[in-house]
């Protein structure tokens, strides 16, 4: 696919500031929102919609601020995170369900309990996940319209 | 069971979906932690939570959840029920604390809308 594609395909770009825990969670309903009215079926509008909060949740609480990207290809959808935060030392420990450095301010939201990116998993058809400590952390998943 | 019917069992006040009170609801989830509701809930199952944030509302959304009730009395913010209408998500409102809640709930009818975690023994999947 070339990047042309991609532009073509881009449905949405998002921007998340880091530590506005009010707001958490905007981005999921917007991203839903505008799924909605374009013949996908509402189970996988559902599974693209806890990818984006969880996805949200992480840039919230760990980046000074992110962006969500969503692209709708004709038979998948694909959401990219990308954040300039402390990045993951070690993914498949980050990827461990229960481990989690979450702080109390995120726990609060009803979050941080080491499930965020296992969720992600779960309910990606493809799963991608890259980090470098200091720079940042991008994370691409990928919900195949057919099931 | 109507959500009008879930209101009279936990003398539950409605703070919003006055309009939505026919609504059919046959399973619930019960749990404060977001993450476990976005993991585990169906759709069209009632939230029993305390968490009575902005969060618990979005929630509910994404996974098209058909009410709210939240429980142990917690105390509801201006910005809570101003997203819960702009979504679109009747909120109830308990004294009840959330063993309860699910209790009483259960003895009428309503069941967990999955029962364990790795999927076993469930009849249906509704997802």
């Amino acid at each position: 696919m070339s990047g042309d594609d991609l532009i073509e395909s881009l449905e949405g770009i998002y921007h998340i500031q880091g530590r506005d825990f009010v707001d958490a969670g905007i981005v999921s309903s917007e991203v839903k929102k505008s799924l909605q009215g374009k013949g996908i079926p509402e189970s996988i509008i559902r599974r693209i919609a806890v990818i984006t909060f969880e996805a949200e949740i992480n840039i919230i609480s760990y980046a000074q601020q992110g962006t969500i990207q969503l692209f709708i290809e004709p038979d998948a959808v694909i959401i990219e995170a990308n954040d300039m935060g402390p990045g993951i030392a070690d993914i498949d420990l980050a990827l461990q369900e229960g481990y989690s450095t979450a702080d109390d301010s995120i726990r609060e939201l009803g979050f941080g309990a080491g499930m965020g990116l296992c969720n992600i998993k779960k309910f990606s058809d493809i799963f991608e996940l890259t980090s470098e400590v200091g720079q940042g952390t991008h994370l691409k998943s990928i919900v195949k319209l057919n099931g | 069971m109507k959500l009008s019917e879930i209101r009279d069992l936990l003398n539950a006040r409605v703070i919003v979906g006055e309009d939505k009170l026919d609504v059919e609801i046959t399973t619930a989830f019960g749990a404060d932690l977001m993450s476990d509701v976005l993991s585990f809930a169906r759709s069209g199952c009632l939230l029993i939570t305390g968490l009575s944030n902005p969060q618990a509302v979005r929630t509910a959304y994404a996974l098209d959840i058909a009410a709210i009730l939240v429980c142990r009395g917690k105390s509801l913010t201006d910005k809570f029920i101003e997203i819960a209408r702009e979504l679109g998500i009747p909120i109830l409102w308990t004294r009840f604390i959330m063993f309860e809640s699910c209790g009483r709930l259960f003895q009428e009818g309503l069941t967990g809308c999955i029962r364990k975690t790795d999927g076993t023994e469930e009849k249906t999947i509704v997802r």
